[in-house]
């Protein structure tokens, strides 16, 4: 079973995305998605050896609706600023350690700080794990880091690590 | 087509189709007018977030009751713009790091305010 499905999460998605892009829920679709994700999940499989595996789907749920919120707030937030005649954020940079190594928590990560306005992941270093972010309206770096550890990080180590 | 549709439908349609445009020029608009590039890169995100979510999303909500059945390849065109904006950000981010850095320029500390560093024309 390994074998022929080395990346069962992988090929579950694939499969759904396929059936979502053709808007059918058919046996003919079912199957050529089918073929298609476990041929996909093998040539990823060459790429990817780490197994992916989703310890807890619905802790994930709760980080995308998180960040789903979190997006929204800064979208307004950086709107707000935006709107001045004379925009003056007071920006900045942060480099904080993260505790979360695994590749696709990290990979999520980075996907919410960029998709947040309010901040853009620029950086990760492996060898110190640490990370530079660069925010938008900076006020406390410390209280931005606190607050990314307890929002995603705990989150992602629950679901991933 | 647009007959078939109730007002406060076509109301709410076109209210999503509207904001989503608007904010994604304002976040163009902003890349415009703001002075660097380290926050030049935060402004169009505003357009691959929630202005093209809101648009995508009226897109999703129209056609599902115009085809009467439930229309969410919206949701597929999301995903792949919110996976794929990082790869870019940080190849432009760790250029500029990088050229910066070569210059003499330790922007990054958690201390240093960007706007010790002199502009760039280019």
């Amino acid at each position: 079973m390994k074998r022929i499905l080395p990346h069962p999460v992988l090929a579950g998605f694939l499969l759904i995305l396929w059936l979502v892009l053709q808007q059918s829920a058919g046996l003919g679709h079912i199957l050529l998605g089918g073929a298609i994700a476990i041929v996909a999940s093998l040539a990823a499989h060459a790429v990817i050896p780490e197994p992916v595996t989703l310890r807890r789907p619905l802790k994930f749920v709760q980080l995308l609706v998180v960040a789903g919120i979190d997006i929204i707030r800064s979208n307004l937030a950086v709107l707000s600023v935006l709107l001045h005649p004379r925009p003056r954020p007071t920006a900045g940079f942060i480099e904080m350690k993260l505790e979360l190594t695994n590749t696709f928590g990290l990979a999520i990560l980075a996907c919410i700080l960029t998709a947040t306005p309010g901040s853009a992941w620029l950086e990760y270093d492996r060898e110190k794990s640490s990370v530079l972010i660069h925010v938008f309206d900076l006020v406390d770096a410390n209280e931005w880091a606190r607050t990314i550890k307890a929002r995603y990080e705990t989150l992602l180590l629950e679901v991933f690590q | 087509m647009i007959a078939d549709l109730p007002l406060w439908l076509s109301i709410l349609v076109s209210a999503g189709v509207l904001a989503g445009a608007l904010l994604t020029m304002a976040g163009c608009l902003g890349l415009v007018r703001l002075r660097d590039f380290y926050l030049r890169i935060h402004a169009p995100t505003m357009g691959t977030s929630m202005g093209g979510g809101l648009i995508l999303l009226a897109s999703a909500i129209y056609f599902t009751l115009t085809q009467q059945r439930l229309v969410v390849h919206e949701i597929a065109i999301f995903l792949f713009v919110t996976v794929t904006t990082p790869v870019t950000l940080m190849l432009l981010a760790r250029a500029t790091l990088f050229r910066d850095r070569a210059a003499g320029f330790t922007a990054t500390g958690p201390d240093a305010a960007p706007k010790e560093r002199p502009e760039v024309a280019d």
